[in-house]
């Protein structure tokens, strides 16, 4: 069985959360007490990950860090149908790469900003808020243009990926870090198709979707 | 005395919380805010602190001996916080006697920045018509979304406000619940910025839970929200106790930080009564009374 270390409040511990919800594949979870107790930075666990950081995940003997690096692992191994990362594809693999890279620049900026508002974390708060805006601003943009062409998700295929995963959650919480999300009605939109992808958890600070619009 | 950007003399006069005293390395300067002024504090780790003016001699981080320290705030500790006041405050804080009983667990469960008034986040404290559509399956479930009738009261006596004979179904009221079931709560009001909640204890059919919000203004729509738990619960390690209490918080906070206007409404008719039910209106009523302005917006006269 998958062992999650993880703590609730985190996004990228819920990027975990949601895949293998979204994949029905079972999980223990070991609770770390990230904020107050700053357990990721004790002694025993930064045997488990050096750079004393969640999530890590534990599977058949295998020790990964990296939320992006394990979405790669969990759908690889576990998704039987072979949407969420598909190996045949090196196209589209290239491009869940690239947005898995972009994932990890949301978390350096909008998940900065909520750190900071929220549990008093010593950061530049103005300049991760002008980042995530940045991030989120070519998100919009790729995403009204996917629209345009028919495309519903962040790769160009026909069905969510990974990448889509990697992305969702910190923008989901970031007003918390002072980032309204108004001006990307793109972005709004995706966030509702992701919430309604089968099998769609959630976490504190993320609500599920409304009733469905009336065509 | 030196002059305060708040203005509001009754906030001024009160305690206010500061840190979890379990999160402070004794002897180390730890910087806060709290109405609007910088202020440091530190302990010594043997039952004695230290709130001043941030001043630049005395930088976070920096090491201290709270003994030596010169132009202190008043100090109290309390309930496993530091608090300090920027006024004349009164001799005692509001009593909580189950915070001395030996068997209970006292835990920080965390202190959360939220932007939101302080008013704003007590009336969402007292609420529990939000439990089954916010903390679903946890605080509440749909069909059981009534809130039943239950009584309110000033206490004159102890000037605070009182809930009683509340009850709801909870599907997992706490980490010791096992299965659903219905949940008394008692709500008191005893500081406009601290609320205390007892609740039926799973473990133990003849005692309550005690679990209370202290909050501290850093500033008329900030708050840091400390989350103080005194629950009987033999089972939990402490980080899965305040795991389940930051889950619920983490639930309760983009539904405070979204309302709008963030300081409290005061005058009776600036919001429907659904949204601000009985215990709300007492609340409302009693900020009034003692002419609080701070965090509110004042009824007009
Ligand atoms: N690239 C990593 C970033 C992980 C990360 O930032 N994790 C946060 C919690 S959500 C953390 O542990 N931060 C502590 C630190 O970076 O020191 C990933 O995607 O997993
Ligand atoms: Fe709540």
């Amino acid at each position: 069985m998958i062992t999650l270390y993880d703590y609730e409040l985190s996004g990228n511990c819920y990027k975990l959360r949601l895949l293998m919800g979204m994949l029905g594949v079972d999980w223990t979870t070991v609770p770390i007490d990230f904020y107050p107790g700053r357990e990721h930075k004790s002694e025993w666990f930064l045997k488990i990950n050096p750079l004393g950081q969640l999530p890590v995940i534990e599977d058949d003997g295998l020790v990964l860090r990296d939320a992006q690096a394990i979405l790669v692992y969990l759908a690889s191994k576990y998704d039987a149908v072979g949407t969420w990362y598909p190996r045949d594809n090196p196209a589209l693999l290239g491009e869940i790469g690239q947005w898995l890279a972009f994932a990890d620049g949301i978390t350096g900026t909008a998940s900065a900003a909520r750190l900071h508002d929220a549990l008093f974390y010593d950061f530049d708060v103005e300049a991760a808020r002008a980042g995530a805006h940045r991030l989120f601003r070519i998100l919009d943009e790729h995403l009204w243009f996917g629209e345009q062409e028919g495309r519903d998700w962040i790769c160009s295929a026909s069905h969510p990926t990974i990448a889509d995963i990697a992305c969702f959650p910190y923008i989901m919480l970031s007003e918390e870090g002072g980032v309204p999300r108004q001006d990307y009605p793109a972005i709004r939109r995706w966030c509702d198709r992701v919430k309604r992808i089968k099998g769609f958890t959630v976490m504190s600070g993320v609500f599920p979707a409304g009733p469905a619009k009336a065509a | 005395m030196t002059k305060t950007r708040c203005t509001d003399q009754v906030i001024l006069d009160l305690w206010h919380p500061l840190a979890a005293l379990a999160e402070v390395r004794a002897g180390v300067v730890v910087d806060t805010v709290l109405l609007e002024e910088r202020l440091s504090l530190a302990i010594d780790g043997k039952g004695s602190a230290a709130v001043w003016r941030d001043r630049a001699d005395l930088a976070e981080g920096s090491l201290v001996d709270v003994a030596a320290v010169d132009g202190k705030l008043p100090v109290k500790l309390a309930y496993g916080y530091i608090w300090t006041s920027l006024g004349n405050p009164p001799a005692d804080l509001f009593p909580i006697p189950e915070f001395d009983e030996p068997d209970r667990r006292k835990l920080n469960a965390a202190t959360v920045g939220v932007n939101v008034s302080a008013p704003r986040a007590i009336e969402n404290f007292l609420d529990m018509g939000h439990f089954p559509y916010v903390h679903t399956d946890i605080l509440g479930a749909e069909p059981h979304t009534e809130v039943k009738e239950y009584d309110v009261e000033i206490s004159v006596d102890r000037d605070e406000i009182l809930a009683t004979r509340c009850r709801f179904f909870q599907p997992m009221a706490s980490t010791t619940s096992t299965e659903g079931a219905d949940v008394d709560y008692i709500y008191r009001v005893p500081h406009p910025y601290c609320s205390v909640l007892y609740k039926s204890s799973p473990v133990d059919e003849s005692r309550l839970d005690v679990i209370a919000v202290f909050l501290q203004p850093v500033d008329q729509e900030h708050v840091r929200a400390h989350m103080m738990l005194c629950i009987l619960d033999e089972e939990n390690e402490d980080k899965v106790i305040k795991r389940f209490q930051q889950t619920i918080f983490g639930q309760d906070k983009p539904i405070l930080e979204n309302q709008f206007p963030k300081r409290l409404p005061l005058d009776p008719r600036a919001e429907t009564p659904i949204r601000a039910d009985k215990s709300a209106i007492a609340y409302r009523r009693w900020l009034s009374q003692k002419g609080v302005t701070y965090g509110v917006i004042p009824a007009a006269t």
